[in-house]
């Protein structure tokens, strides 16, 4: 067996052409969804949406029966005297918050999450977060961002999330000495895989955002040298630039190869030798490929079709194409973040259709017309079109399966593999 | 501001979806923001459907806001005419459109297309999704149904069935049941709506003799319409259980003049005599704790409490339009109702009660599991699990049958409760024991989700009867402890309590053995 194929360079021409723009309906979900494994990520965190019945609805929806046990999530539904003024948001939150610290002593921050509602009606959260936070401290802190679909779809709320707590990371000291930061939630099992690889490679210290527990919160400064693990981060890498913090420009750690060179981005960084990356990251990088092998019998040549939903789909993309031979007819995205992304774009094939932004009834005329293999898609869209006798792949599970890293590269190529290998297997 | 942990029902918008999406031919042009199309997941993932509900949504973002949402919505409206040609329209707001004011309604009649367009008004920070749903329907009716018409007299009386939606607890298999059972009176179907039906069947609704209305918080407002402007009685009683469905066929007879007795005499369920069989003993006086929508909790207490035998401790509805009837209902059975939509407050009455079964929604189900206690699923809010393969009607004799089974299931069977009783030291009868037909072990019990919010998290003051002075701690002695447990753990709570209650009435600070017992006697007075 071939172990390891060379990685092309980054200068590949790649994707050449321009994304295309579009605008209309948008079959996403909103950034509350994003509460729903943010809120097991902070082992110490609460997250209260002030909005309408409809986010605790979308919530509970999107979380399913998954996390009934223990959810450290609530919503303080908005009623008629809160939008007429008659009852005093101030007064209110003091009783909704108190209530609820009162009750969780375990609750160390509290998000306060901004909805549609509040936000077309204008609560100041950030105002409110502030008067929650002196009201409660030193017992808790409360910080406050914006979930609202008006101005976040699904994955940017851990985006608003996560910038939001760049303010109060702690000063880095002038002798602080250069640090890796890894930014976006990931599983439990894949950041322990990550800081095994970093301490055999001698990168340190090193620390994950977002942490567990609110006493581990990261310092941050100019000697922080961050690195993302999720593409849809720009507001996060907005505010720890502005703190001085400095982005690493790779790939995301998608596949053999995307974890190979975002690996590689962050040794170079620490000027780690080739040798030792290359002795440290061999075996990771055999078994990978070893275990996307059984995939890609049945991917090859497959022709994919991707809609969007979480910012994951091009470097999904470019995993599928380059690791498993899959043809992409559309690659479908909320949103492109053209700085964070040209990593990727340069390693995707140069005639790639990039759809930005969405009108469902559109890609799905063009889905249809396409008659792709293998579609991946939103839960709402799925069913449909699995009726209409079209594979798909629910586009939810890739954010809440660990799919990162050289260990769950088979995982990955396998959640696209199943619904083609079920095909083959019903005779009903 | 309301502290929402879980919620029995949607927005009202959600319920108009329920509508559209049981019909065909109709559209529903929805104002809203970006991530409210989540919805459609709850019909193509919970219910299984195969076709995406018919709603177009302005999905409108920031950027819109400074800009036209009037203009999006039009072409939102005219692009949805001109894509599915629907018979007729619905046009509304969800919540955070609701905030804008761009009024729906006037501009779709702007658009001047040539269907019927009906407004919704579904006020998102007041209503909840089944008003939204029965208003929905009703303003469609009132659309759509036109004027009285004279009707010839008919040999075979002839119906609509009013009320089964999509997303509604076991509303396909309920219509089928009594598709059925009416056929076998000698009465004709006529129109089925909303589900099933297109937005031009509602136009011949007023052809029929009398409406059934299946589910009253969906259909009766429409029902109640169409008795005034069409002189169509409707049907009061709703056919779950087996002396209800007789109610449900006597008042059939009253209004279509029929004769019935043979459909009352020859009846097929087999409920009854389940329930006179011996084995059925042991159901006897089970304490069961209903809670769910109006219509499923009402019938459940009175099959509970007089076809299976068992005790009605506790009655509720998180249907507020429908308290008045469950109160009523609960004044039946001495308990008193209880009228909430905060799942925290059912869960502390649940705890507080330590029933032996639990009847209620996904809720109740995910309560029941923590407290250790069975429970079967009566009605919506629904999960996946409610839409069962095989054919599982409530209405009706085999709805009946049905429930027969479902209720009983996850109860211990009759034998297996005395051996317990009996060898209650067994290794295998240990306190964990769960049902041997259902495997295994409990579920290990994990800390109450909500115990954090609940009002009495910390120290259980057992109840005392009224009238008395402030509750008295009771402790329990090393040995008198020690003695409750070798009580089976399904009846254990019920002994703590009444041991508590008899203890702390009685001014005792320290429970005995002894006073174990008086107690036991006591209560089996």
């Amino acid at each position: 067996m071939n172990a390891i194929q060379p990685i092309k360079a980054n200068t590949v021409s790649g994707c050449s052409t321009a994304p295309i723009q579009e605008r209309g309906q948008r079959e996403v979900f909103c950034g509350l969804t994003g509460i729903v494994w943010l809120h097991r990520k902070f082992q110490d965190a609460f997250f209260l949406v002030v909005g309408s019945r409809t986010c605790a609805h979308l919530i509970q929806s999107a979380a399913g029966v998954m996390i009934f046990a223990e959810p450290r999530f609530a919503t303080a539904i908005l009623d008629e005297r809160d939008l007429a003024g008659i009852a005093d948001i101030d007064d209110e939150l003091d009783r909704v918050v108190g209530r609820l610290l009162d009750r969780r002593p375990d609750i160390k921050l509290l998000f306060l999450v901004g909805s549609c509602p509040s936000e077309v009606i204008k609560i100041d959260l950030k105002r409110a977060a502030l008067r929650q936070s002196r009201l409660h401290s030193p017992r808790a802190r409360v910080l406050s961002y914006s979930g609202s679909g008006i101005e976040t779809t699904f994955t940017q709320g851990e985006d608003a999330c996560l910038a939001s707590l760049v303010p109060i990371l702690p000063p880095e000291p002038a002798s602080a000495p250069k640090t890796l930061l890894i930014v976006g939630a990931l599983a439990d099992v894949i950041e322990g895989q990550f800081a095994r690889l970093f301490d055999e490679l001698g990168i340190g210290p090193y620390v994950f955002l977002p942490m567990r527990r609110v006493s581990e919160l990261p310092a941050v400064g100019s000697n922080t040298t961050y690195i993302l693990a999720q593409p849809f981060l720009g507001d996060t890498a907005r505010a720890l630039e502005d703190r001085g913090a400095k982005r690493i420009a790779a790939p995301f750690p998608l596949g053999e190869e995307g974890t190979t060179l975002w690996l590689r981005a962050i040794a170079q960084e620490f000027g780690i030798s080739e040798e030792t990356f290359d002795r440290v990251t061999a075996s990771g990088r055999a078994r990978a490929i070893q275990a996307i092998a059984n995939s890609k019998k049945l991917l090859a040549d497959k022709r994919l079709f991707l809609f969007p939903d979480s910012q994951l789909e091009l470097p999904l993309a470019r995993f599928l194409s380059r690791e498993l031979a899959v043809d992409l007819i559309e690659v479908g995205t909320p949103y492109l973040h053209r700085d964070h992304l040209a990593n990727e774009l340069s390693l995707l094939p140069a005639d790639v259709k990039i759809v930005e932004g969405q009108d469902v009834e559109m890609q799905l005329d063009r889905c249809r017309a396409a008659r792709p293999d293998l579609t991946l898609c939103g839960l709402g869209l799925a069913n449909p079109l699995e009726a209409e006798g079209l594979s798909t792949k629910w586009s939810i599970e890739l954010i809440f399966t660990p799919i990162q890293g050289y260990e769950q590269a088979g995982d990955l190529a396998e959640l696209f593999a199943r619904p083609l290998n079920r095909r083959t297997r019903l005779e009903v | 501001m309301e502290l929402t942990v879980w919620t029995y029902e949607g927005p009202p918008h959600i319920g108009a979806m329920r509508i559209a999406t049981a019909m065909s031919g109709l559209h529903y042009v929805l104002h809203a923001p970006q991530g409210d199309t989540y919805a459609d997941l709850l019909f193509t993932m919970i219910e299984r459907r195969s076709k995406r509900p018919p709603v177009s949504y302005t999905t409108f973002q920031a950027r819109d806001l400074g800009g036209d949402t009037a203009e999006l919505f039009k072409a939102a409206a005219r692009n949805a005419y001109d894509r599915f040609q629907p018979q007729a329209m619905i046009v509304g707001s969800s919540c955070t459109a609701e905030l804008i004011q761009d009024d729906p309604g006037g501009l779709a009649a702007a658009l001047d297309l040539p269907i019927p367009v009906v407004p919704l008004e579904l006020p998102a920070y007041q209503k909840k999704e089944n008003w939204g749903a029965a208003e929905t329907f009703y303003r469609l009716t009132r659309a759509l149904a036109g004027a009285k018409r004279e009707r010839p007299h008919r040999a075979r009386p002839l119906c609509n069935l009013l009320g089964p939606t999509a997303l509604g607890f076991r509303h396909r298999d309920d219509v089928q049941e009594i598709t059925k059972l009416l056929t076998q009176l000698g009465i004709d179907i006529h129109v089925v709506a909303p589900m099933g039906a297109s937005a031009y069947d509602l136009t011949r609704l007023g052809e029929a003799d009398f409406n059934i209305v299946l589910y009253p918080e969906i259909a009766e407002v429409a029902a109640k319409w169409l008795e005034k402007n069409h002189a169509q009685p409707y049907t009061k009683t709703i056919p779950i259980g087996v002396n209800a469905t007789c109610d449900f066929i006597r008042e059939i007879a009253t209004i279509t003049g029929l004769d019935v007795s043979e459909a009352l005499d020859q009846h097929t369920s087999r409920l009854p005599w389940y329930s006179r069989s011996v084995d059925s003993t042991y159901l006897t006086g089970k304490r069961v704790f209903i809670f769910g929508d109006a219509s499923h909790a009402i019938a459940a207490a009175r099959i509970a409490q007089t076809e299976l035998g068992f005790k009605v401790v506790g009655l509720g509805t998180y249907s507020r339009e429908f308290a008045r009837e469950v109160r009523e209902a609960a004044k039946l059975y001495g308990v008193e109702a209880l009228i909430t939509d905060d799942y925290l407050d059912v869960e502390a009455h649940v705890a507080n009660l330590q029933p032996e079964l639990v009847l209620g929604t996904q809720m109740e189900r995910h309560i029941a599991k923590r407290l250790g206690v069975p429970c079967a699923v009566i009605s919506a809010p629904v999960h996946v699990q409610d839409f069962p393969a095989r054919y599982s009607p409530q209405m009706g004799f085999e709805g009946a049958n049905v429930i027969f089974d479902s209720w009983v299931h996850p109860l211990m069977m009759g034998l297996e409760e005395h051996l317990l009783a009996m060898f209650r030291d067994d290794v295998e009868f240990h306190d964990d024991a769960a049902p041997s037909h259902l495997g295994g072990k409990v579920q290990q019990l994990t800390p109450i989700a909500s115990e954090a919010f609940r009002e009495d998290a910390k120290p259980v003051v057992p109840e005392v009867e009224k009238g008395k002075d402030a509750p008295i701690l009771v402790q329990w002695d090393e040995r008198a402890e020690k003695e409750l447990k070798k009580i089976p753990f399904f009846v254990r709570g019920k002994a703590r309590r009444n041991t508590e209650s008899f203890a702390s009435a009685r001014g005792v600070a320290m429970i005995t053995i002894e006073t174990l017992y008086d107690a036991k006697a006591h209560f089996s007075r």
